[in-house]
């Protein structure tokens, strides 16, 4: 029976493992779920703010701002988000994967590239591989608040009054459905003029206090705030999305380890019996 | 009938309050306004302090806000809340924390992405991924 308590052992010990990763699978989802509503409920924030920054970039004409003109491309800069936590499939993988790529393809041009880090995966990674990283922010957990990614986006907006980058990127893995996740790479800065026409009518804005370059100064960077925290959301969405089917299959897979050690275990059972009778058989027959 | 004009009260977190108001009252950087339908179009920061908004059936709504900016239309009133407490200074002093935890994270590194090394990690994690991938398959 030695072969049969062995297996039995590591029955019990994959079933243990199932547990977690079937709890870790329902916590995911509910995370998911959460976090959907967290990308809706942004959703209005970010409309209102861009209709108000295109009446604003029609009423004043004269005043040129900087995020507003776009600039022969030196150097840029990069908001890479990522997930502070692993276990997630290939999310990471393939986000930081487009990200290198993309490096890779500003460096044969001779363009200089920095980095701005949210998440600590991708902080591991670039500690790793190198890049000139100029600001950082991880464990913003699962309800993450503006407030945490203000200092991440100021360098890079610093950066750029600065003319240290003339461009940048934010990359972060867009939420397509529950089963697939894409990275994406998003142009944040200059900002793209948006050529809706329902704008077309302009406002003729009284301002208080008496100076546009102000208010325009602060609605914008509000407005690449929201950008980036719609993009830590979505991948945060994402996060929960990719680690619900990585959990749904390990759960799987510990299912069919379960059937196959089961089967081994009942031969191992039967085959006991059936030489402990055949003793017996040939103990009785020799009397 | 009273005129009415469109509310909007928005956060980047969630939508605090939308709907139809007879007036607005508000808490400007230069100073308390009052709002009717048909106001010039404005624009103005906000200062910490109340926005009070009259419905239709004569009651009254409250809200708080730290800060933030106040968009007037002739019958559109938008408000963009911010929900954490602005000032220069303390973004200045975020951007230096980020900067900081950047330099403690990364300490002791060279500013130059090492693309061997990078390319080399990243085809062994894929690799990885498609093992497991094939290994269910064939299971």
């Amino acid at each position: 029976m030695a072969i049969a308590k062995e297996v039995r052992t590591k029955i019990q010990s994959i079933k243990n493992t199932q547990k977690i990763t079937r709890a870790m699978e329902m916590v995911a989802a509910s995370k998911m779920r959460k976090a959907q509503e967290r990308m809706q409920r942004a959703k209005p924030y970010a409309q209102k703010i861009l209709q108000v920054i295109s009446h604003l970039a029609r009423s004043t004409s004269e005043y040129q701002h900087p995020y507003l003109q776009s600039r022969p491309i030196n150097k840029v800069g990069y908001i890479v988000v990522t997930t502070d936590r692993g276990l997630c499939g290939g999310l990471n993988i393939n986000l930081l994967k487009t990200v290198v790529t993309d490096i890779k393809a500003w460096k044969a041009k001779g363009v200089e590239v920095s980095l701005s880090l949210v998440g600590s995966k991708g902080t591991a990674f670039f500690k790793r591989v190198g890049g000139a990283v100029l600001g950082h922010a991880e464990h913003l957990g699962d309800a993450p608040e503006i407030k945490d990614l203000i200092g991440v986006v100021k360098v890079m907006l610093d950066a750029y009054l600065d003319n240290r980058i003339d461009a940048l990127y934010l990359c972060s893995n867009e939420f397509v459905n529950t089963m697939s996740q894409k990275p994406t790479i998003q142009q944040v800065l200059p900002i793209v003029a948006s050529t809706d026409e329902k704008l077309k009518h302009h406002w003729d804005y009284l301002y208080e206090p008496d100076n546009a370059k102000i208010l325009l100064d602060q609605l914008l960077m509000r407005y690449i705030e929201a950008q980036v925290y719609r993009g830590i959301i979505e991948n945060l969405a994402s996060e929960q999305a990719a680690r619900m089917v990585a959990m749904k299959s390990a759960t799987d897979n510990a299912a069919d380890l379960i059937d196959d050690l089961q089967l081994v275990y009942n031969k191992a059972r039967q085959s006991a019996i059936t030489q402990e009778l055949s003793e017996i058989v040939a103990g009785a027959s020799v009397i | 009938m009273t005129q009415t004009m469109r509310l909007d009260i928005v956060s980047a977190e969630k939508e605090i309050f939308s709907g139809h108001v007879e007036s607005v009252s508000v808490t400007g950087k230069a100073g308390e306004l009052g709002i009717f339908p048909g106001h010039a179009p404005l624009l103005t920061g906000l200062k910490p302090g109340n926005i009070r908004a009259m419905l239709p059936n004569n009651k009254e709504e409250i809200f708080y806000v730290s800060s933030g900016m106040l968009e007037v239309q002739p019958f559109v009133v938008t408000v963009l809340a911010d929900t954490a407490q602005r000032a220069d200074d303390i973004d200045e002093a975020a951007a230096i924390i980020a900067k900081e935890n950047a330099e403690k994270a990364l300490a002791n590194q060279n500013s130059q992405v090492d693309f061997a090394k990078a390319t080399a990690e990243l085809a062994e994690a894929i690799a990885q991924i498609q093992t497991i991938k094939k290994i269910r398959k064939h299971r």
